[in-house]
Protein backbone atom coordinates (compact mmCIF):
# COMPACT_ATOMS: atom_id res chain seq x y z
CA UNK A 1 0.00 0.00 0.00
CA UNK A 2 2.81 2.33 1.10
CA UNK A 3 4.17 1.75 -2.73
CA UNK A 4 1.10 2.52 -4.38
CA UNK A 5 0.50 5.70 -2.12
CA UNK A 6 4.45 6.70 -3.50
CA UNK A 7 3.06 6.15 -6.77
CA UNK A 8 0.27 8.68 -6.42
CA UNK A 9 2.54 10.81 -4.91
CA UNK A 10 4.72 11.27 -7.40
CA UNK A 11 1.81 12.16 -9.92
CA UNK A 12 1.07 15.10 -10.89
CA UNK A 13 -2.75 16.54 -11.54
CA UNK A 14 -2.69 16.01 -15.44
CA UNK A 15 -1.35 12.40 -14.60
CA UNK A 16 -4.21 11.70 -11.69
CA UNK A 17 -6.80 12.78 -14.27
CA UNK A 18 -5.38 10.42 -16.49
CA UNK A 19 -5.02 7.63 -14.60
CA UNK A 20 -8.67 8.01 -12.97
CA UNK A 21 -9.87 7.88 -16.79
CA UNK A 22 -8.07 4.51 -17.63
CA UNK A 23 -9.52 3.21 -14.29
CA UNK A 24 -13.28 4.42 -15.63
CA UNK A 25 -12.81 2.67 -18.68
CA UNK A 26 -11.06 -0.48 -17.69
CA UNK A 27 -13.34 -0.82 -14.98
CA UNK A 28 -16.10 -0.41 -17.32
CA UNK A 29 -14.53 -3.61 -19.63
CA UNK A 30 -13.69 -5.96 -16.98
CA UNK A 31 -17.00 -5.69 -15.30
CA UNK A 32 -19.04 -4.95 -18.44
CA UNK A 33 -21.50 -7.82 -18.43
CA UNK A 34 -22.20 -6.95 -14.61
CA UNK A 35 -22.62 -2.86 -15.45
CA UNK A 36 -24.85 -2.80 -18.62
CA UNK A 37 -28.63 -2.78 -18.27
CA UNK A 38 -29.00 -4.74 -21.87
CA UNK A 39 -26.82 -7.40 -23.58
CA UNK A 40 -24.62 -5.39 -26.57
CA UNK A 41 -26.87 -7.35 -29.47
CA UNK A 42 -30.33 -7.03 -27.74
CA UNK A 43 -32.55 -4.58 -29.45
CA UNK A 44 -34.95 -3.10 -26.53
CA UNK A 45 -36.78 0.10 -27.89
CA UNK A 46 -37.00 2.25 -30.78
CA UNK A 47 -34.40 3.87 -33.31
CA UNK A 48 -32.60 6.62 -32.01
CA UNK A 49 -34.35 7.53 -28.78
CA UNK A 50 -33.33 10.50 -26.90
CA UNK A 51 -30.55 10.66 -24.29
CA UNK A 52 -31.19 10.59 -20.70
CA UNK A 53 -35.05 9.47 -21.52
CA UNK A 54 -36.10 5.78 -20.82
CA UNK A 55 -32.67 4.98 -21.85
CA UNK A 56 -29.76 6.59 -20.06
CA UNK A 57 -28.19 7.44 -23.58
CA UNK A 58 -30.79 6.54 -25.98
CA UNK A 59 -30.83 3.43 -28.34
CA UNK A 60 -28.67 3.53 -31.73
CA UNK A 61 -29.59 3.21 -35.33
CA UNK A 62 -31.39 -0.12 -34.88
CA UNK A 63 -32.91 0.39 -31.47
CA UNK A 64 -30.16 -1.17 -29.29
CA UNK A 65 -29.48 0.37 -26.00
CA UNK A 66 -26.41 2.73 -26.41
CA UNK A 67 -25.07 2.61 -22.71
CA UNK A 68 -25.12 -0.90 -22.79
CA UNK A 69 -23.46 -0.92 -25.78
CA UNK A 70 -20.42 1.66 -25.18
CA UNK A 71 -19.78 -0.78 -22.01
CA UNK A 72 -19.05 -3.44 -23.68
CA UNK A 73 -17.33 -1.10 -26.17
CA UNK A 74 -14.52 -0.67 -23.88
CA UNK A 75 -14.41 -4.35 -23.52
CA UNK A 76 -13.96 -5.11 -27.18
CA UNK A 77 -12.34 -2.19 -28.06
CA UNK A 78 -9.96 -2.33 -25.39
CA UNK A 79 -8.81 -5.69 -25.72
CA UNK A 80 -7.97 -6.35 -29.57
CA UNK A 81 -6.25 -2.91 -28.74
CA UNK A 82 -4.12 -4.75 -25.29
CA UNK A 83 -3.44 -7.97 -27.47
CA UNK A 84 -2.69 -6.45 -30.37
CA UNK A 85 -0.37 -4.18 -28.88
CA UNK A 86 1.03 -7.28 -26.57
CA UNK A 87 1.39 -9.11 -30.05
CA UNK A 88 3.38 -5.79 -31.37
CA UNK A 89 5.88 -5.74 -28.39
CA UNK A 90 6.92 -9.47 -28.55
CA UNK A 91 7.48 -9.40 -32.02
CA UNK A 92 9.08 -6.21 -32.09
CA UNK A 93 11.50 -6.96 -28.97
CA UNK A 94 12.49 -10.21 -29.86
CA UNK A 95 13.66 -9.34 -32.87
CA UNK A 96 15.28 -5.96 -32.06
CA UNK A 97 17.04 -7.79 -29.06
CA UNK A 98 18.56 -11.06 -31.61
CA UNK A 99 19.55 -7.61 -34.40
CA UNK A 100 21.24 -5.95 -31.17
CA UNK A 101 22.93 -9.54 -29.72
CA UNK A 102 23.79 -10.73 -32.95
CA UNK A 103 24.79 -7.62 -34.63
CA UNK A 104 26.84 -7.49 -38.23
CA UNK A 105 24.71 -9.17 -41.03
CA UNK A 106 21.74 -10.25 -39.17
CA UNK A 107 21.36 -6.48 -37.84
CA UNK A 108 22.20 -4.74 -41.03
CA UNK A 109 19.28 -6.99 -42.53
CA UNK A 110 16.47 -6.56 -40.04
CA UNK A 111 17.48 -2.92 -39.94
CA UNK A 112 17.28 -2.31 -43.59
CA UNK A 113 14.03 -4.03 -44.33
CA UNK A 114 12.34 -2.00 -41.43
CA UNK A 115 13.41 1.64 -42.23
CA UNK A 116 11.53 0.58 -45.93
CA UNK A 117 8.89 -0.92 -44.71
CA UNK A 118 7.66 1.86 -41.56
CA UNK A 119 7.97 4.07 -44.81
CA UNK A 120 4.85 3.32 -45.26
CA UNK A 121 1.43 4.54 -43.35
CA UNK A 122 0.52 2.13 -40.94
CA UNK A 123 -3.45 3.62 -42.10
CA UNK A 124 -2.56 2.71 -45.65
CA UNK A 125 -0.38 -0.38 -44.72
CA UNK A 126 -3.22 -2.08 -42.79
CA UNK A 127 -6.12 -1.28 -45.61
CA UNK A 128 -3.53 -3.09 -48.15
CA UNK A 129 -3.47 -6.15 -46.49
CA UNK A 130 -7.01 -6.37 -44.75
CA UNK A 131 -7.99 -5.88 -48.19
CA UNK A 132 -6.22 -9.03 -49.20
CA UNK A 133 -6.79 -11.39 -45.70
CA UNK A 134 -10.43 -9.91 -44.90
CA UNK A 135 -11.26 -8.84 -41.38
CA UNK A 136 -11.40 -11.76 -39.16
CA UNK A 137 -10.41 -10.90 -35.54
CA UNK A 138 -7.59 -13.03 -35.30
CA UNK A 139 -6.04 -11.61 -38.79
CA UNK A 140 -6.98 -8.17 -37.23
CA UNK A 141 -4.46 -8.61 -34.31
CA UNK A 142 -1.96 -10.05 -36.10
CA UNK A 143 -2.09 -7.47 -38.91
CA UNK A 144 -1.72 -4.42 -36.51
CA UNK A 145 0.76 -6.19 -34.19
CA UNK A 146 3.42 -7.02 -37.33
CA UNK A 147 2.74 -3.48 -38.48
CA UNK A 148 3.24 -1.73 -34.93
CA UNK A 149 5.96 -4.34 -34.54
CA UNK A 150 8.27 -2.34 -36.80
CA UNK A 151 8.75 0.83 -34.42
CA UNK A 152 9.12 -1.08 -31.67
CA UNK A 153 12.07 -3.00 -33.44
CA UNK A 154 13.87 -0.03 -33.30
CA UNK A 155 13.20 1.28 -29.83
CA UNK A 156 14.11 -2.38 -28.54
CA UNK A 157 17.31 -2.96 -30.55
CA UNK A 158 18.47 0.45 -29.66
CA UNK A 159 17.57 -0.07 -26.09
CA UNK A 160 19.49 -3.60 -26.10
CA UNK A 161 22.33 -1.81 -28.04
CA UNK A 162 23.35 0.20 -24.85
CA UNK A 163 22.82 -3.00 -22.52
CA UNK A 164 24.68 -4.82 -25.06
CA UNK A 165 27.76 -3.52 -24.58
CA UNK A 166 27.72 -3.70 -20.32
CA UNK A 167 30.47 -5.71 -18.83
CA UNK A 168 28.16 -8.59 -16.98
CA UNK A 169 26.68 -9.37 -20.85
CA UNK A 170 30.36 -9.52 -21.99
CA UNK A 171 30.68 -11.72 -18.85
CA UNK A 172 28.33 -13.73 -19.81
CA UNK A 173 29.21 -14.19 -23.30
CA UNK A 174 32.80 -15.90 -22.22
CA UNK A 175 30.96 -17.69 -19.60
CA UNK A 176 29.78 -19.10 -22.96
CA UNK A 177 25.72 -18.53 -22.74
CA UNK A 178 23.76 -19.21 -25.56
CA UNK A 179 21.94 -16.27 -27.72
CA UNK A 180 18.49 -17.19 -25.85
CA UNK A 181 19.67 -16.55 -22.31
CA UNK A 182 21.61 -13.34 -23.20
CA UNK A 183 18.42 -11.80 -24.73
CA UNK A 184 15.82 -13.33 -21.62
CA UNK A 185 18.24 -13.03 -18.57
CA UNK A 186 20.60 -10.05 -19.39
CA UNK A 187 19.10 -7.84 -21.68
CA UNK A 188 15.03 -8.10 -21.16
CA UNK A 189 15.39 -7.65 -17.32
CA UNK A 190 17.44 -4.23 -18.25
CA UNK A 191 15.13 -3.07 -20.93
CA UNK A 192 11.67 -3.73 -19.26
CA UNK A 193 11.57 -0.21 -17.88
CA UNK A 194 12.11 1.67 -21.22
CA UNK A 195 9.99 -0.84 -22.91
CA UNK A 196 7.03 -0.77 -20.59
CA UNK A 197 6.98 3.21 -20.72
CA UNK A 198 6.59 2.96 -24.92
CA UNK A 199 4.11 0.36 -24.07
CA UNK A 200 1.90 3.39 -23.39
CA UNK A 201 2.45 5.49 -26.17
CA UNK A 202 2.17 2.38 -28.82
CA UNK A 203 -1.29 1.56 -27.12
CA UNK A 204 -2.50 4.73 -27.63
CA UNK A 205 -1.31 4.82 -31.82
CA UNK A 206 -2.63 0.98 -31.91
CA UNK A 207 -6.19 1.90 -30.16
CA UNK A 208 -6.66 5.10 -32.63
CA UNK A 209 -5.45 2.69 -35.73
CA UNK A 210 -8.59 0.31 -34.37
CA UNK A 211 -11.24 2.76 -34.33
CA UNK A 212 -9.99 4.27 -37.80
CA UNK A 213 -9.83 0.92 -39.30
CA UNK A 214 -13.49 -0.19 -37.38
CA UNK A 215 -15.13 3.01 -38.41
CA UNK A 216 -14.17 2.51 -41.92
CA UNK A 217 -15.62 -0.75 -41.48
CA UNK A 218 -13.15 -3.04 -41.06
CA UNK A 219 -12.80 -3.65 -37.38
CA UNK A 220 -14.94 -6.35 -35.67
CA UNK A 221 -17.49 -7.72 -37.22
CA UNK A 222 -21.18 -6.82 -35.73
CA UNK A 223 -23.24 -7.19 -33.31
CA UNK A 224 -20.45 -7.13 -31.86
CA UNK A 225 -19.88 -3.42 -30.03
CA UNK A 226 -17.13 -1.74 -30.98
CA UNK A 227 -16.43 1.99 -30.41
CA UNK A 228 -15.21 2.92 -33.98
CA UNK A 229 -17.73 0.82 -36.01
CA UNK A 230 -20.81 2.80 -33.52
CA UNK A 231 -19.54 6.07 -34.94
CA UNK A 232 -20.12 5.20 -38.29
CA UNK A 233 -23.38 3.19 -37.68
CA UNK A 234 -24.48 6.06 -35.80
CA UNK A 235 -23.76 8.57 -38.35
CA UNK A 236 -26.48 9.48 -40.42
CA UNK A 237 -27.86 10.87 -37.28
CA UNK A 238 -26.08 13.39 -36.97
CA UNK A 239 -28.26 15.49 -39.72
CA UNK A 240 -30.61 15.49 -36.82
CA UNK A 241 -28.64 16.64 -34.61
CA UNK A 242 -28.60 13.40 -32.42
CA UNK A 243 -25.48 13.03 -29.98
CA UNK A 244 -25.84 9.86 -30.89
CA UNK A 245 -22.10 9.25 -33.19
CA UNK A 246 -20.00 11.96 -30.70
CA UNK A 247 -20.75 9.44 -27.77
CA UNK A 248 -18.58 6.53 -28.71
CA UNK A 249 -16.01 8.95 -30.75
CA UNK A 250 -16.17 11.00 -27.26
CA UNK A 251 -14.96 7.26 -25.46
CA UNK A 252 -12.30 6.92 -27.91
CA UNK A 253 -10.97 10.74 -27.50
CA UNK A 254 -11.58 10.51 -23.45
CA UNK A 255 -9.22 7.32 -23.05
CA UNK A 256 -6.36 8.00 -25.57
CA UNK A 257 -6.05 11.55 -23.47
CA UNK A 258 -5.97 10.04 -20.50
CA UNK A 259 -3.51 7.50 -21.45
CA UNK A 260 -1.41 10.29 -22.58
CA UNK A 261 -1.71 12.35 -19.66
CA UNK A 262 -0.99 9.70 -17.64
CA UNK A 263 2.22 8.49 -19.24
CA UNK A 264 3.06 12.00 -20.61
CA UNK A 265 5.45 12.91 -17.44
CA UNK A 266 6.56 9.20 -17.09
CA UNK A 267 7.78 9.51 -21.27
CA UNK A 268 9.44 12.68 -20.79
CA UNK A 269 11.42 11.08 -17.69
CA UNK A 270 12.51 7.96 -19.63
CA UNK A 271 13.49 9.81 -22.80
CA UNK A 272 16.11 11.90 -20.55
CA UNK A 273 14.58 15.14 -22.55
CA UNK A 274 15.86 18.11 -20.92
CA UNK A 275 13.35 20.58 -22.72
CA UNK A 276 11.93 22.83 -20.29
CA UNK A 277 14.69 24.40 -18.03
CA UNK B 1 25.02 12.37 -48.48
CA UNK B 2 22.60 13.53 -51.32
CA UNK B 3 23.33 11.01 -53.86
CA UNK B 4 22.99 8.72 -50.91
CA UNK B 5 19.33 9.58 -49.24
CA UNK B 6 18.00 10.04 -52.89
CA UNK B 7 18.98 6.41 -53.98
CA UNK B 8 17.25 5.27 -50.74
CA UNK B 9 14.40 6.84 -51.55
CA UNK B 10 14.27 5.26 -55.33
CA UNK B 11 14.98 1.65 -53.65
CA UNK B 12 11.78 2.54 -50.72
CA UNK B 13 9.72 3.36 -53.75
CA UNK B 14 10.65 0.29 -55.79
CA UNK B 15 10.35 -1.51 -52.32
CA UNK B 16 6.95 -0.17 -51.78
CA UNK B 17 5.30 -1.09 -54.93
CA UNK B 18 6.79 -4.52 -54.13
CA UNK B 19 5.22 -5.12 -50.71
CA UNK B 20 2.22 -3.35 -52.15
CA UNK B 21 1.97 -5.97 -54.90
CA UNK B 22 2.77 -8.66 -52.47
CA UNK B 23 0.34 -7.87 -50.03
CA UNK B 24 -2.48 -8.05 -52.40
CA UNK B 25 -1.70 -10.70 -54.51
CA UNK B 26 0.41 -13.37 -53.14
CA UNK B 27 -1.01 -13.61 -49.56
CA UNK B 28 -3.12 -16.65 -48.38
CA UNK B 29 -5.85 -17.78 -51.05
CA UNK B 30 -6.52 -16.78 -54.43
CA UNK B 31 -7.79 -12.96 -55.47
CA UNK B 32 -10.27 -14.15 -57.61
CA UNK B 33 -11.70 -16.53 -55.27
CA UNK B 34 -11.67 -14.21 -52.48
CA UNK B 35 -13.29 -11.34 -54.27
CA UNK B 36 -16.20 -13.33 -55.75
CA UNK B 37 -16.87 -15.34 -52.00
CA UNK B 38 -17.12 -19.15 -51.68
CA UNK B 39 -20.49 -19.35 -53.46
CA UNK B 40 -18.68 -18.26 -57.10
CA UNK B 41 -18.73 -21.57 -59.38
CA UNK B 42 -15.62 -23.06 -60.56
CA UNK B 43 -16.25 -21.55 -64.01
CA UNK B 44 -16.43 -17.62 -63.05
CA UNK B 45 -13.49 -18.24 -60.96
CA UNK B 46 -11.43 -19.40 -63.81
CA UNK B 47 -12.67 -16.61 -65.84
CA UNK B 48 -11.83 -13.76 -63.59
CA UNK B 49 -8.34 -15.69 -62.84
CA UNK B 50 -7.62 -15.37 -66.27
CA UNK B 51 -8.84 -11.57 -66.85
CA UNK B 52 -6.74 -10.57 -63.74
CA UNK B 53 -4.01 -12.96 -65.29
CA UNK B 54 -3.39 -15.12 -61.94
CA UNK B 55 -2.36 -18.10 -64.49
CA UNK B 56 0.99 -16.20 -64.96
CA UNK B 57 3.47 -16.47 -62.52
CA UNK B 58 3.79 -14.07 -59.76
CA UNK B 59 7.07 -12.17 -60.82
CA UNK B 60 5.91 -11.74 -64.51
CA UNK B 61 2.47 -10.10 -63.17
CA UNK B 62 4.48 -8.01 -60.89
CA UNK B 63 6.87 -6.52 -63.66
CA UNK B 64 3.61 -6.58 -65.96
CA UNK B 65 2.09 -3.92 -63.22
CA UNK B 66 4.29 -2.01 -62.25
CA UNK B 67 5.67 -1.18 -66.55
CA UNK B 68 2.16 -0.31 -66.98
CA UNK B 69 2.22 2.19 -63.60
CA UNK B 70 5.19 3.53 -64.96
CA UNK B 71 3.17 4.21 -68.64
CA UNK B 72 -0.02 5.89 -66.71
CA UNK B 73 -1.88 2.26 -67.26
CA UNK B 74 -3.16 1.44 -63.82
CA UNK B 75 -5.20 -1.37 -64.96
CA UNK B 76 -9.21 -1.93 -65.21
CA UNK B 77 -10.97 -1.99 -62.23
CA UNK B 78 -12.90 -5.65 -61.28
CA UNK B 79 -16.35 -4.04 -60.03
CA UNK B 80 -17.04 -1.54 -62.46
CA UNK B 81 -14.54 -2.50 -66.06
CA UNK B 82 -12.98 0.66 -66.06
CA UNK B 83 -9.53 2.16 -66.79
CA UNK B 84 -8.12 2.74 -63.71
CA UNK B 85 -6.36 5.74 -64.24
CA UNK B 86 -10.02 7.57 -65.25
CA UNK B 87 -10.97 7.25 -61.61
CA UNK B 88 -8.02 8.28 -60.10
CA UNK B 89 -7.42 11.14 -61.84
CA UNK B 90 -10.26 13.48 -60.92
CA UNK B 91 -10.53 12.40 -57.56
CA UNK B 92 -6.51 12.77 -56.85
CA UNK B 93 -6.74 16.53 -58.06
CA UNK B 94 -9.78 16.49 -54.98
CA UNK B 95 -7.35 15.07 -52.52
CA UNK B 96 -4.52 17.38 -53.21
CA UNK B 97 -6.89 20.38 -53.17
CA UNK B 98 -7.92 19.34 -49.89
CA UNK B 99 -4.48 18.95 -48.70
CA UNK B 100 -3.37 21.94 -50.06
CA UNK B 101 -6.17 23.98 -48.42
CA UNK B 102 -5.50 22.70 -45.04
CA UNK B 103 -1.89 22.97 -45.56
CA UNK B 104 -2.25 26.95 -46.21
CA UNK B 105 -4.59 27.13 -43.34
CA UNK B 106 -2.24 25.54 -40.75
CA UNK B 107 1.59 26.18 -41.80
CA UNK B 108 1.16 29.59 -40.25
CA UNK B 109 -1.15 29.36 -37.48
CA UNK B 110 0.83 26.41 -36.45
CA UNK B 111 4.43 28.32 -37.06
CA UNK B 112 2.81 31.43 -34.87
CA UNK B 113 1.88 29.55 -31.91
CA UNK B 114 4.82 27.16 -31.82
CA UNK B 115 7.17 30.05 -31.72
CA UNK B 116 4.45 31.90 -28.94
CA UNK B 117 5.13 28.51 -26.82
CA UNK B 118 9.01 28.36 -27.12
CA UNK B 119 9.10 31.97 -25.99
CA UNK B 120 7.14 31.71 -23.07
CA UNK B 121 7.59 28.39 -22.63
CA UNK B 122 6.46 27.12 -18.78
CA UNK B 123 4.21 30.07 -18.86
CA UNK B 124 0.17 29.65 -18.53
CA UNK B 125 -0.19 29.71 -22.19
CA UNK B 126 2.48 27.57 -22.64
CA UNK B 127 1.11 24.63 -20.30
CA UNK B 128 -2.60 25.35 -21.72
CA UNK B 129 -1.17 24.54 -25.31
CA UNK B 130 0.58 22.04 -24.36
CA UNK B 131 -2.66 19.85 -22.71
CA UNK B 132 -4.83 20.91 -25.79
CA UNK B 133 -2.97 19.72 -28.36
CA UNK B 134 -1.59 16.64 -26.30
CA UNK B 135 -5.38 16.00 -26.05
CA UNK B 136 -5.88 17.34 -29.76
CA UNK B 137 -3.28 14.93 -30.90
CA UNK B 138 -4.99 12.01 -29.17
CA UNK B 139 -8.12 12.29 -30.61
CA UNK B 140 -9.63 10.21 -33.90
CA UNK B 141 -9.97 12.65 -36.75
CA UNK B 142 -13.86 11.80 -37.06
CA UNK B 143 -14.39 12.87 -33.83
CA UNK B 144 -13.05 16.05 -34.62
CA UNK B 145 -15.38 16.03 -38.09
CA UNK B 146 -18.81 15.19 -36.32
CA UNK B 147 -18.15 17.74 -33.21
CA UNK B 148 -17.84 20.08 -36.11
CA UNK B 149 -20.61 19.24 -38.43
CA UNK B 150 -23.05 19.21 -35.58
CA UNK B 151 -21.93 22.62 -34.67
CA UNK B 152 -21.16 24.24 -37.55
CA UNK B 153 -23.67 22.60 -40.20
CA UNK B 154 -26.46 21.08 -38.10
CA UNK B 155 -26.77 23.83 -35.51
CA UNK B 156 -25.50 26.97 -36.93
CA UNK B 157 -26.50 26.05 -40.69
CA UNK B 158 -23.56 27.73 -41.50
CA UNK B 159 -21.79 25.42 -43.86
CA UNK B 160 -22.75 21.89 -45.74
CA UNK B 161 -22.24 18.81 -43.67
CA UNK B 162 -21.33 16.74 -46.85
CA UNK B 163 -18.66 17.90 -49.37
CA UNK B 164 -19.87 17.68 -52.34
CA UNK B 165 -17.88 18.85 -55.59
CA UNK B 166 -17.76 17.80 -58.96
CA UNK B 167 -15.48 18.25 -62.03
CA UNK B 168 -17.84 21.71 -62.79
CA UNK B 169 -17.86 23.30 -59.35
CA UNK B 170 -16.91 26.68 -59.69
CA UNK B 171 -13.55 27.47 -57.60
CA UNK B 172 -15.22 29.81 -54.70
CA UNK B 173 -18.04 26.87 -54.31
CA UNK B 174 -15.18 23.80 -53.73
CA UNK B 175 -14.05 26.12 -51.24
CA UNK B 176 -16.79 27.19 -49.33
CA UNK B 177 -17.45 22.74 -49.58
CA UNK B 178 -14.07 22.03 -48.11
CA UNK B 179 -14.24 24.35 -45.55
CA UNK B 180 -15.24 21.95 -42.82
CA UNK B 181 -13.62 18.93 -44.20
CA UNK B 182 -10.12 21.41 -44.34
CA UNK B 183 -10.64 22.57 -40.84
CA UNK B 184 -10.80 19.19 -39.63
CA UNK B 185 -7.55 18.29 -40.72
CA UNK B 186 -6.02 21.82 -39.82
CA UNK B 187 -6.92 20.77 -36.51
CA UNK B 188 -5.56 18.21 -36.60
CA UNK B 189 -2.50 18.90 -37.97
CA UNK B 190 -1.38 21.92 -36.15
CA UNK B 191 -1.19 20.23 -32.99
CA UNK B 192 1.73 18.09 -34.33
CA UNK B 193 2.95 20.53 -36.10
CA UNK B 194 3.29 23.38 -33.49
CA UNK B 195 4.85 20.92 -30.97
CA UNK B 196 7.59 19.99 -33.11
CA UNK B 197 7.98 23.61 -33.84
CA UNK B 198 8.46 24.83 -30.32
CA UNK B 199 10.68 21.22 -29.52
CA UNK B 200 12.61 22.67 -32.67
CA UNK B 201 13.15 25.95 -31.60
CA UNK B 202 13.90 25.28 -28.01
CA UNK B 203 16.39 22.83 -28.56
CA UNK B 204 18.01 25.62 -30.36
CA UNK B 205 17.45 28.09 -27.63
CA UNK B 206 19.54 25.76 -25.21
CA UNK B 207 22.70 26.22 -27.71
CA UNK B 208 25.81 28.70 -25.95
CA UNK B 209 25.70 31.25 -29.13
CA UNK B 210 22.00 31.80 -28.20
CA UNK B 211 23.32 32.44 -24.26
CA UNK B 212 25.28 34.60 -25.51
CA UNK B 213 24.06 36.88 -27.02
CA UNK B 214 21.17 37.02 -24.48
CA UNK B 215 24.63 37.82 -21.69
CA UNK B 216 25.57 40.73 -23.78
CA UNK B 217 21.54 41.64 -23.40
CA UNK B 218 20.48 41.64 -26.55
CA UNK B 219 16.03 41.93 -26.60
CA UNK B 220 14.27 38.92 -26.76
CA UNK B 221 13.00 39.12 -29.89
CA UNK B 222 16.16 39.99 -31.35
CA UNK B 223 17.49 37.03 -30.34
CA UNK B 224 14.87 34.88 -31.94
CA UNK B 225 14.47 36.67 -34.98
CA UNK B 226 18.24 37.56 -35.60
CA UNK B 227 20.10 34.77 -33.98
CA UNK B 228 17.57 31.76 -33.60
CA UNK B 229 15.58 31.96 -36.16
CA UNK B 230 17.99 31.66 -39.45
CA UNK B 231 19.21 28.22 -38.05
CA UNK B 232 15.66 26.83 -37.44
CA UNK B 233 14.89 27.31 -40.87
CA UNK B 234 16.22 23.36 -41.54
CA UNK B 235 14.48 21.89 -38.81
CA UNK B 236 10.95 23.77 -39.32
CA UNK B 237 10.60 23.13 -42.79
CA UNK B 238 11.40 19.53 -42.04
CA UNK B 239 8.41 19.99 -39.41
CA UNK B 240 6.38 21.02 -41.74
CA UNK B 241 7.04 18.62 -45.30
CA UNK B 242 6.30 16.01 -42.67
CA UNK B 243 3.08 17.24 -41.54
CA UNK B 244 2.19 17.45 -45.23
CA UNK B 245 2.66 13.71 -45.35
CA UNK B 246 0.82 12.94 -42.85
CA UNK B 247 -2.26 15.57 -44.13
CA UNK B 248 -2.54 13.70 -47.43
CA UNK B 249 -2.44 10.16 -45.14
CA UNK B 250 -5.04 11.85 -42.96
CA UNK B 251 -7.35 12.97 -45.70
CA UNK B 252 -8.51 9.15 -45.94
CA UNK B 253 -10.73 9.04 -42.58
CA UNK B 254 -11.35 12.93 -43.60
CA UNK B 255 -13.00 12.00 -47.07
CA UNK B 256 -14.98 9.30 -45.85
CA UNK B 257 -17.01 11.75 -42.82
CA UNK B 258 -17.57 14.51 -45.48
CA UNK B 259 -18.11 11.82 -48.49
CA UNK B 260 -15.95 13.81 -50.48
CA UNK B 261 -14.97 12.36 -53.53
CA UNK B 262 -11.42 11.80 -53.58
CA UNK B 263 -8.99 9.09 -53.33
CA UNK B 264 -9.10 8.47 -49.96
CA UNK B 265 -12.73 7.51 -50.44
CA UNK B 266 -12.06 5.63 -53.23
CA UNK B 267 -9.64 3.49 -51.45
CA UNK B 268 -12.21 2.94 -48.30
CA UNK B 269 -14.91 1.77 -51.02
CA UNK B 270 -12.93 -1.15 -53.26
CA UNK B 271 -11.36 -2.18 -49.96
CA UNK B 272 -14.65 -2.66 -48.99
CA UNK B 273 -15.43 -4.07 -52.23
CA UNK B 274 -12.03 -5.91 -52.72
CA UNK B 275 -11.38 -4.77 -55.77
CA UNK B 276 -7.59 -4.83 -55.25
CA UNK B 277 -6.01 -4.17 -58.63
CA UNK B 278 -7.93 -0.21 -57.16
CA UNK B 279 -6.50 -0.93 -53.78
CA UNK B 280 -2.82 -1.54 -55.38
CA UNK B 281 -3.21 1.95 -57.46
CA UNK B 282 -4.83 3.83 -54.52
CA UNK B 283 -2.00 2.71 -51.76
CA UNK B 284 0.64 2.94 -54.65
CA UNK B 285 -0.41 6.30 -54.80
CA UNK B 286 -0.97 7.16 -51.11
CA UNK B 287 2.75 5.44 -50.35
CA UNK B 288 4.41 6.71 -53.00
CA UNK B 289 3.44 10.47 -52.04
CA UNK B 290 4.48 10.08 -48.62
CA UNK B 291 7.28 8.83 -49.18
CA UNK B 292 8.23 11.51 -51.80
CA UNK B 293 7.39 14.53 -49.03
CA UNK B 294 9.26 12.57 -46.38
CA UNK B 295 12.21 12.18 -49.03
CA UNK B 296 11.89 16.10 -49.82
CA UNK B 297 11.75 16.97 -46.23
CA UNK B 298 15.34 14.94 -45.40
CA UNK B 299 16.49 16.45 -49.19
CA UNK B 300 15.65 19.93 -48.06
CA UNK B 301 17.08 19.89 -44.32
CA UNK B 302 20.31 18.70 -45.87
CA UNK B 303 20.50 21.60 -48.77
CA UNK B 304 19.76 24.14 -45.46
CA UNK B 305 22.72 22.49 -43.45
CA UNK B 306 25.88 23.34 -44.59
CA UNK B 307 27.28 20.60 -42.11
CA UNK B 308 25.03 17.96 -43.97
CA UNK B 309 26.12 19.23 -47.19
CA UNK B 310 29.86 19.11 -47.18
CA UNK B 311 30.36 15.71 -44.95
CA UNK B 312 34.16 15.89 -43.68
Amino acid sequence: MTYLSAIWDDLNLSARIGLGIVLFFTTCGIFAPWLAPYSESQIVGDVWEPLFGEFFFGTDQIGRDLLSRLIFGARNTMALAIVSTAVSFTAGAVLGFIAATMSGRVDQVLSRIVDVCISIPTLIASLIVLSAVGTATQTLILVIGIIYALPVFRIARAVAMDIEVMDYVEAARLRGEGLWWLMRKEILPNALTPLAAEFGVRFCFVFLLIASLSFLGLGLQPPLADWGAMVRGNADGIAWGFLHPIMPAACIALLTIGINLLIDRWVHKASGLRDDQ
Amino acid sequence: MLAQRLSLGLVTLFVISLIIFLGVSLLPGDAAQAMLGQSATPETVAALRLQMGLDQPGYLRYFSWLGGILQGDFGISISNQRQIGELLGGRFANTLFLAVMAAIISVPIALTLGILAALYRNSVYDRLVNVITLSSISTPEFFVAYILILVFAVNLGWFPSLANVSPDTPFFARIYACILPATTLTLVVVAHMMRMTRAAIISLLASPYIEMAALKGIPKWQIIVRHALPNAWAPIINVIVINLAYLIVGVVIVEVVFVYPGLGQLLVDSVQRRDLPVVQACSLIFAATYVLLNLIADILSILTNPRLLHPK
